[in-house]
Order: C-alpha cells, then structure tokens, then sequence
C-alpha cells in the first residue's frame, strides 16, 4: 500500500467535504433550474430573456472563472446590497458558500435546460385534464406537473451531479479544505505529488461509484409507479 | 469598476486567448483520433476488447481533471526513472503535460459519446449494408462511422465546449492561458473582479465562435446527408 | 419521493441563507498562505503552522484579540484583504511600492534578500550573461516573479507557480535551471532532504526585503495597534523565542 505519511485523516474529511460541496451546489443548482426552466417557456419575453442570458452565459463560461467571480465578487456585491436597504454590519461569505454558490450558479444552467426538457415532455392532455377537473394553475404544477418532472429529469439530473461533484476539486482554488486541495498541502509537506494526487484520484473514483448506486436507487424509486403500470 | 483596467488588458488577455485556442484544438484532434478506436472497442463483443476501454473511460470519467493535470506534471516527476526516460523532454514541458492530460481527457469523453451514437445507427442501415455484400470494414468506414458521426455532432459540439472551459485548468499548471494571464494581472493590479470577467467575455466569444462553426457543419452534413 | 425532494429543497435554501451576518468586531480574520515553510503551512494534523502563525499568535495575545486564520492562494491574496475576506494579511508579505498602493503596512516583523538557489553541479551565476536562456522559476504574484520581470524579463524565461513549493517540486524535477525566492525559505529548503542537493548561488541580487503584516488601506487603527504589538514582543523576548525555534540567527 502506499504510504500516506499521516495525511490519510486530512485525505478522509477533505473527501466530506467534497461530498459535502457537491450536495449543497447541487441542491443550488436544482433551485435555480426550478425557478428558470419555467421562466424560459414564459409567455412574457423579458423573463425568457432572463432566462436565456443566464443559460447561453454561464455556459459558456469557465467553471474556474464563475469560481474565482463569485469569491472576489460575491460579498463586494452581498455589501454593496446591504448597504443600499440601510445594513451597516458586515455579512460575510465564507469560502464553503462561495464555492457552493458558485457551482449552484453554474450548473444551476443545465439543470435548467434538463427541467425544461423534462417539463415539455409532460403530455399537454394531463395538463387540460387537471383543469377541467377543476384544478388551480399552482395545483396543477404541484400535483400533476412537478412530480412527473422529477421521474424524467433524474436520469439526466444523476448525470449532472456526477459532473458537479468532480467539478468541486476547482474550489480547491478559494482555499476550502476539500480532497484536491488536502493532496496539495501533502504534497507540499511530503514533496511526493504522485503519492497524494493518485489517493485522490482513487477517492474520486469511489465517491462516484458510490453516488452511481444512490442515483440508481432514487431512480428505482421515481420509477416504482410507472414499473407496475407498464407491466 | 475600473473600466481602464479592463480595456488595457485587451491586448494581452487576447494572447493568451490564442494559446487556450491552440490549446483545446490540438487536444480536440488527437482527443478525437483516440477516441474512435476506444469507442470501437467499447461496442465490440469480446470481453478482453470491452474491458480496457470500458477502464480507461471510467477512470477519466470518474476523476476531476484538475487531478489528472496535476499528476501528470507534477505527479510524473516524482520518479526517477520517468525523469531520466526519452519522454522526459516532452513530460517537462508544461505546454505538453496540458495537451496530454487534456488528451486523454476528451478522449473518454468523446469515446462514450461515439459509443452512444454507432448504437444508435439504425439496424436495418446495416444490415442493408450486409445484404448487398459489403464487408465488415468497408460497412465500418461507409456506414456505420459516417451515420454515427452525424448522429453524434450536436454532442460533440458539447463537448468541445466542456474542453474549452476545462482548458481553463492550464493556468494552475504555469501556462498563460487565456486564464493564466488574467492571474498574472491580478497579481499586479489587484482586480480580480475586472479581469476575470474581461477574460469571460473572451471566452464567450470563442464558445459563440465554436457553436457557429458547429452549426455551419451541421447544416452541411446534413445537406449532403438529404 | 417527495421527502426527497423537500430535502433538495431544504439544502438549496440553506447554501443561500446560512451566510448571515457574522460578529465583525470580536475576532480579528487574518489571512495566511498555508503553503510557504517554515513561515506558513499547514501540517498532518490540518493545522497551520510555522513562524507567521506564531508570530501572529503572540501579536493577537498581546492586543488581547481573538484570532482567526483564513488560507487563501498566494495570487488572491491582497484582493481577498481587499473583498474584506479577512482584516489583515500575516503571510511573509513583503513591502513593495505597488502593493502599498493597493493596501496599508505595518512597520516589518523581518528581513528576507532575494537569492537564486539550484543544483550544485550547476554553474548559474546571478549575472546576465549565465542566466541567458535559462528558465527561471518563482511564485507567481512574488517580489522574486517582480525582480525576474524587471531585470530579466527579455532574457530568462520566466515560469511562475502557485505556491514556492511547486516551484521547489519542479527544481528538483529538472524542469527548471533554477528558483530565485526569498532566501529564509530557500534556506530551510535546502536544509531538508529534498533540497540537499541543491544550493544557493552568488550573492543576494536584492536585499532591502522587508515584510510586514498588510491591512486595508486606512485601516490606521488596527496598523498602529499592530505596530505596538511588534515593538512589544520584541522587547519582552517573545519574538526572539519563535526566531530561535526557526532560524539559528536573527531575522529581524
């Protein structure tokens, strides 16, 4: 085996945190593809203009870049704000949010896309069958529209946070202790940079192996209905 | 804001703008060259054919590419005999370490993604191809590799994509990417704010200039294709 | 199904609120590198150690303040101070005409000189006409990456890193000639096992370093205050115990 020079403690809790960012930016980025994707399919333009600013630019965007952005930016802007409604305190951003920000931000741009997809694939019928039963707009998205939203864009959604959660070792860069960046301080503490960066690439390796088999178990479960009723 | 700033990093941030172009074309050409054979494997029945590039895609699928730059620069270096090996020229420079890591990277990527589409290609095209005799490397190259081009180019575009924002990764290894020189002005004058979103319109410009392209060439296979 | 989705819910919405407002007034957030020894770095345990540290420690217990360390990479340093991500910057920050635009220095708590370090069977001198050609590497955004800019730009290739430990990993790998840095850190580098076979070369090619503990510009009250405290644990021998437990000679 190799020889982890007591760095494998640190190794074990940067790969939580990993976790730990990954889940909080996804749960971010699921927000605001829920307040996008219907947004996009407005029939008031200015909001699809929103929204498709926000989609076209971000993606086209270095996650690094979006990164780096919402660390130096975020809490001049957060002030800034406070400032304006009269706030005179301090609010203060700590590297953990920023990163998960700023990843939420990000992906949140595909996870628009996917609910928007997922959101067109629903039959028009169910819809105008809801209402004329006599449901509200709001009823109709909650009980009919949402769920069915949730079975088809996990697949795709699973997809994502597999991206998401490798795309956590860039918020290595703002200082938050994650598995990428405890390999690099043992690097540089043990001066063997292959040892540490393998580690962790194996650490990666078996967070996603490990998230594999919880998508597919959540998939088995928004799938349990539908499994009965096509067989 | 500091509007000067941004306007007086024009010239340079577009130098490295240059560097991240050649950076992710040539990884995107050999990415592509490897990747086709890897995807072949991938769908080929034999277990010992599968099973290799099944590993390889699962590995750089499943590992962040900041890891998988760092250990090839810095990684590869912690031993002797790879420092003293023929390769060792190419393995310190910084310019080569990129494109092979990104290399490998998009290969995996594109392998899987041309996996997808030569599964897609439908069954009676091919078997179309069998029954007027031709052979199974003639089907390959006039069959079954054009329709799965097509059928994989709108996420190959995405691909490239990705690559262009993952190319932003270079700048952690000393190169002065498009990325990297917009550190290296923060360093001298403490705006990460205005640089970092002069160099984000760069690189919106070239994902604007990549999709074009994409769609230019769609249009095209597509009118030869009907 | 939908206690899952409620979780979702739940953790979008914490990751936007958990960052209230924080008691600015009580603690003091320094920020530090984590990734320059012996002055700054953080060991097996995850914690910070070296001389900054103790240095800040023994200057935040002679004011009487509670402190805090907040790491952050070398080239964000200063834009951190200035995104108000910490109150002042204790990490060998050496003073330098440009950074005193940006920011406000204490009077220095040590010396450095510039030195160029490689292999010793090498034959680099700290002249033009030896480095001619060669690539030369040092810490991005570093009063070194500055000096090399300025004096050898047109000749040296310059390679710049992340953090001085890289470019140490890279001397030693051979893909650089040699490393010009702050030569207290060169110092215990080549006083370890990786270093051994590497030395320094020629004389200090600059020498008027000194490094002081950065604030935001202003920020008169917290510079005076740490002023003070630099005056005090040099008088009452406290900084001269951390000096000892690093450096054989005095680096003030």
């Amino acid at each position: 085996m190799i020889d982890l020079h007591g760095f494998g403690n640190q190794l074990l809790s940067g790969t939580l945190v990993t976790l730990e960012l990954g889940l909080v930016g996804m749960g971010a980025a699921v927000l605001l593809g829920l307040i996008f994707a219907p947004m996009k399919m407005a029939p008031l333009w200015p909001l699809r203009w929103i929204a498709t600013t926000y989609t076209t630019t971000i993606r086209g965007i270095p996650e690094l870049l979006v990164i780096l952005l919402v660390y130096f930016g975020a809490s001049r802007f957060v002030n800034g704000m406070a400032d304006l409604v009269g706030y005179d305190g301090r609010i203060e951003i700590s590297p953990f949010m920023s990163g998960a920000i700023a990843l939420g931000f990000a992906y949140g741009a595909y996870a628009t896309e996917i609910f928007r997809g997922a959101l067109r694939a629903i039959p028009k019928g169910q819809i105008e069958a809801a209402q004329a039963i006599g449901m509200g707009r709001w009823i109709t998205f909650r009980r009919i529209v949402l769920p069915q939203t949730w079975r088809i864009a996990l697949p795709a959604l699973g997809n994502l946070f597999l991206t998401l959660l490798k795309d956590t070792a860039l918020v290595s860069v703002i200082g938050v202790e994650d598995l990428t960046r405890e390999a690099a301080i043992a690097t540089g503490y043990t001066k063997e940079p292959f040892t540490f960066y393998f580690a962790a690439a194996v650490m990666y390796l078996l967070l996603t192996v490990f998230c594999v088999i919880a998508i597919h178990y959540l998939e088995k479960i928004a799938g349990r209905g539908y499994a009965r009723g096509d067989t | 804001m500091n509007w000067d700033v941004m306007w007086d990093s024009l010239p340079e941030l577009a130098e490295g703008a240059l560097l991240t172009i050649e950076l992710v074309a040539i990884s995107g050409v050999l990415g592509l060259a490897l990747a086709v054979p890897l995807a072949l494997a991938r769908v080929a029945r034999p277990l010992w054919l599968r099973a290799g590039p099944f590993a390889y895609i699962f590995v750089f699928r499943g590992t962040p590419l900041l890891i998988q730059i760092f250990l090839v620069y810095y990684g590869a270096s912690q031993f002797e005999t790879v420092r003293e090996s023929f390769l060792w020229p190419i393995l310190r420079e910084a310019y080569w370490c990129a494109i092979i890591a990104f290399t490998l990277n998009t290969a995996a990527y594109t392998a899987e993604i041309l996996r997808g589409a030569i599964q897609a290609v439908p069954e009676g095209e091919v078997e179309a191809a069998k029954a007027i005799g031709m052979g199974r490397w003639m089907r390959l190259r006039r069959v079954v590799l054009p329709r799965a081009f097509r059928i994989a180019l709108p996420a190959y575009s995405n691909e490239v994509i990705l690559m262009l924002k993952g190319s932003a990764l270079a700048s952690t290894i000393t190169l002065l990417d498009l990325t990297g020189v917009a550190r290296t002005l923060i360093a001298k004058t403490y705006m990460p704010i205005e640089l970092f979103l002069a160099a984000g319109l760069f690189y919106l410009l070239i994902t604007g200039i990549i999709l074009q392209g994409f769609r230019l060439v769609e249009k095209r296979v597509h009118g030869v294709g009907e | 199904m939908k206690t899952a989705m409620k979780m979702m819910f739940a953790g979008a919405v914490a990751a936007l609120t958990i960052s209230g407002p924080a008691a600015a007034e009580d603690t003091l957030r320094i920020g530090t590198e984590g990734a320059y020894p012996p002055f700054n770095q953080i060991g097996p345990d995850g914690e910070l150690e070296g001389f900054d540290i103790d240095i800040a420690n023994a200057l935040c217990e002679e004011m009487d303040r509670n402190c805090e360390f907040v790491t952050q990479d070398w080239d964000g340093i200063i834009p951190g101070l200035l995104a108000d991500k910490y109150d002042a910057i204790i990490a060998s920050m050496s003073i330098t005409p440009e950074r005193d635009k940006a920011v406000d220095f204490t009077k220095r708590y040590y010396s450095n000189k510039l030195r160029f370090a490689a292999k010793k069977s090498s034959d680099i001198k700290p002249t033009k006409k030896s480095l001619e050609g060669k690539t030369i590497g040092a810490q991005r955004a570093t009063i070194s990456a500055q000096w090399l800019e300025e004096n050898m730009g047109d000749i040296v290739e310059i390679k710049r890193y992340d953090t001085q430990e890289n470019a140490f990993l890279e001397l030693d790998s051979g893909r650089i000639d040699a490393v010009l840095a702050d030569m207290l850190v060169a110092y215990e580098w080549l006083d370890s096992d990786a270093g051994s076979d590497y030395e320094f070369k020629g004389k200090a090619v600059y020498s008027g370093d000194k490094i002081a503990i950065a604030v935001k510009e202003g920020n008169n009250e917290l510079r005076k205050e740490f002023n003070k405290a630099i005056k005090a644990i040099r008088k009452d021998g406290t900084y001269q115990e951390i000096n000892e437990k690093y450096f054989p000679f005095d680096i003030y």
